[in-house]
């Protein structure tokens, strides 16, 4: 289970609109709650880095700012959970390109994007053995 | 003895620390240690005797791709971090 905070949520939905038809991506920064549970304190809004023609399909961020939102996790006490990013005019369900990409461990939060106004938000987890998502459930309040 | 900070992923296979102390002048002597003292970290940070593609170091705050590679010096002193590459995206 994870748990984002509403002046999360609403940001998360924003940066979607913004970027709308692009992707956009970024570090869901908290604690770890007890059992597998997460919370969600901040979100950090990281620049999609793939190549402009290719952001309407697809989100990369670059070591040097994962580097920092490490950083700053530390810096504020909290833990790197994992990450956002939006499909535009796509369901807000993993790709088989996401879990190739993904990493067991991380929250990966999704936001679908309609015409450019924000829709579905759901979150999965990668097994460790890497061969599925299992949807998450994510409590927004 | 230069400290390495492990990402959240990676932190179940380092009994959940974030930070490990190793021995090492080099980062690929420093890692080598690091996967030594905890064995089941390898599989994910080494292909065969490469280390993986989608994990970067950095010492401090520069990408050792700019440096000499894992054949980077280290000092007591310097921080060596383990940093993911994180991509996705929708299919097509």
């Amino acid at each position: 289970m994870i748990r984002l905070s509403a002046e999360c949520e609403a940001l998360v939905r924003r940066e979607g609109e913004r970027a709308f038809p692009n992707e956009c991506c970024g570090v869901l920064l908290g604690p770890l709650l007890d059992g597998d549970g997460r919370q969600v304190e901040a979100v950090l809004p990281i620049e999609n880095n793939r190549e402009a023609e290719e952001q309407y399909h697809r989100f990369r961020i670059e070591a040097e700012d994962l580097m920092r939102a490490e950083k700053e996790a530390r810096k504020q006490n909290r833990e790197v959970l994992g990450f956002y990013h939006s499909h535009p005019d796509h369901p807000a369900r993993p790709s088989e390109y996401d879990r190739e990409f993904a990493l067991p461990f991380y929250s990966y939060i999704i936001l679908g994007v309609e015409g450019g106004r924000a829709a579905e938000l759901t979150s999965w987890r990668l097994t460790e053995d890497r061969s599925v998502f299992n949807k998450e459930e994510l409590l927004c309040r | 003895m230069p400290v390495i900070q492990i990402p959240t992923a990676l932190r179940s296979f380092t009994e959940r620390k974030s930070e490990i102390t190793v021995a090492g002048a080099t980062v690929g002597e420093a890692i080598a240690k690091l996967a030594e003292a905890y064995p089941d970290i390898k599989q994910h940070l080494y292909q065969g005797a490469e280390l993986r593609s989608f994990i970067n170091v950095f010492v401090g705050e520069t990408n050792i791709k700019k440096m000499q590679a894992l054949d980077t010096p280290v000092k007591d002193d310097d921080t060596i971090m383990l940093v993911p590459a994180i991509a996705g995206g929708i299919q097509g």
